[in-house]
C-alpha cells in the first residue's frame, strides 16, 4: 500500500515536472510574439464599400451640398481630410499639387475643425489643390466616413471607396494613386 | 390663469428633462462601449480627443434620430470595424475568446471533480 502511493506521488512529479516546463514555455512563446506585435489598431485601408450619404456644408459659404451631388461624375475623386493646424497636412500637400495635374481626377478637400481665416492662409501659403473644399467644423462628417484623424485620403471611382490612406500621403502611395488613375 | 401657466411650464420642463436624462444615460452607456481609435485603451466617454468628442456628437444625433443602440453599433462597425466595440459579438474571429474560459473552467471542474473521487475512495 505504502510503496504504491510513494510510486503514484513519483508518477505526479515525473509528470507535472515537464508539464510545467511545457506550460511555461508556451506562455513565454505567445507573451514573447506578442512583445513584438504591434497593439495599435489601424482599420482596413483596401475596401470596396459605397461612400456615405450626407449633406454638407461648402467651405465659406452657406450652401449645401449632398454626397450624391459632389460624386457624381464618372471620373476619379480623392477625398482629403486637412486642417491648416495640421503638421502633417503640409508634408503631403506637394503630392495634392502634382495630383491635381492629373485630368482624370478631382481632388474634393473636406476643412476639418478649423477657422476659415487660418484654413484660408494655408492655402493662400501652400496653393489650392482642391476643386471643391467642403466644411466640417464638428467632426462629424469625417466619423461619417471612417476616419478619425487629419490627414486622412480616400480614393473615390463609381461612388465606392477604392483606397483609404490613413495618414499623410508619401512617394509610395503617391505612385499607387497615379497608377489607378489611368 | 397665472398659476396655470407656471404649471404648464413646471411639468413641461419636467417632462423636457425626462426625455433628455433617459438620451443622456443612453449616451453614455454607448460611448462607453466604444474604444478610442487615438488613445487606444480609451473609452470614448472617457477620452476627449477631437476624434472622441466627435463621436460623441453623433452618437447624440444618431439617438435623437431614432436609432437604437444595436444599430448604431452596427453603423460604427461598418466604419471602424468590430475593434471599435469593447463587447465583440461572438463569431469565426472571436469564438476563442468567448470559449476559452468557458473551456477552462469545465476542464478545471473536471480535475476537482477527479480529484475528490480519489480522496473518497
Amino acid at each position: 500500500m505504502g510503496c504504491s502511493a510513494f510510486s503514484k506521488k513519483n508518477m505526479k512529479t515525473k509528470i507535472l515536472l515537464p508539464f510545467t516546463i511545457v506550460s511555461f514555455l508556451f506562455i513565454f512563446f505567445i507573451l514573447y510574439v506578442g512583445l513584438n506585435r504591434s497593439n495599435i489598431y489601424i482599420p482596413e485601408t483596401v475596401t470596396n464599400e459605397k461612400i456615405p450619404t450626407f449633406k454638407v456644408k461648402v467651405f465659406n459659404s452657406e450652401k449645401e451640398l449632398t454626397s450624391k451631388e459632389i460624386f457624381e461624375n464618372d471620373i476619379y475623386y480623392l477625398l482629403n481630410i486637412w486642417a491648416s493646424w495640421c503638421i502633417p497636412c503640409r508634408d503631403e500637400h506637394p503630392y495634392l499639387m502634382q495630383l491635381k495635374k492629373n485630368k482624370k481626377l478631382e481632388i474634393v478637400g473636406l476643412n476639418y475643425k478649423d477657422k476659415v481665416k487660418n484654413a484660408n492662409n494655408f492655402l493662400n501659403e501652400l496653393n489650392n489643390p482642391y476643386t471643391l473644399i467642403l466644411s466640417d467644423t464638428d467632426g462629424t462628417i469625417a466619423i461619417e466616413w471612417g476616419a478619425y484623424g487629419v490627414p486622412e485620403t480616400f480614393l473615390i471611382h463609381n461612388g465606392k471607396i477604392i483606397k483609404k490612406i490613413i495618414g499623410p500621403m508619401n512617394n509610395n502611395l503617391f505612385k499607387e494613386i497615379e497608377r489607378a488613375v489611368k | 390663469m397665472k398659476i396655470l401657466n407656471l404649471l404648464v411650464i413646471i411639468v413641461f420642463f419636467f417632462n423636457f428633462n425626462v426625455s433628455n436624462a433617459k438620451d443622456r444615460n443612453l449616451n453614455s452607456k454607448i460611448t462607453k462601449n466604444l474604444r478610442c481609435l487615438i488613445c487606444q485603451g480609451q473609452s470614448i466617454y472617457d477620452s476627449d480627443t477631437e476624434f472622441a468628442n466627435s463621436l460623441k456628437l453623433v452618437v447624440e444625433k444618431k439617438i435623437i434620430e431614432g436609432m437604437s443602440e444595436n444599430e448604431i453599433y452596427e453603423f460604427l462597425k461598418t466604419k471602424y470595424g468590430e475593434w471599435i466595440l469593447y463587447d465583440p459579438a461572438l463569431n469565426q474571429k472571436t469564438y476563442i475568446l468567448w470559449l476559452l474560459p468557458l473551456l477552462l473552467f469545465l476542464i478545471g471542474g473536471a480535475i476537482i471533480f477527479k480529484n475528490l473521487k480519489i480522496k473518497k475512495n
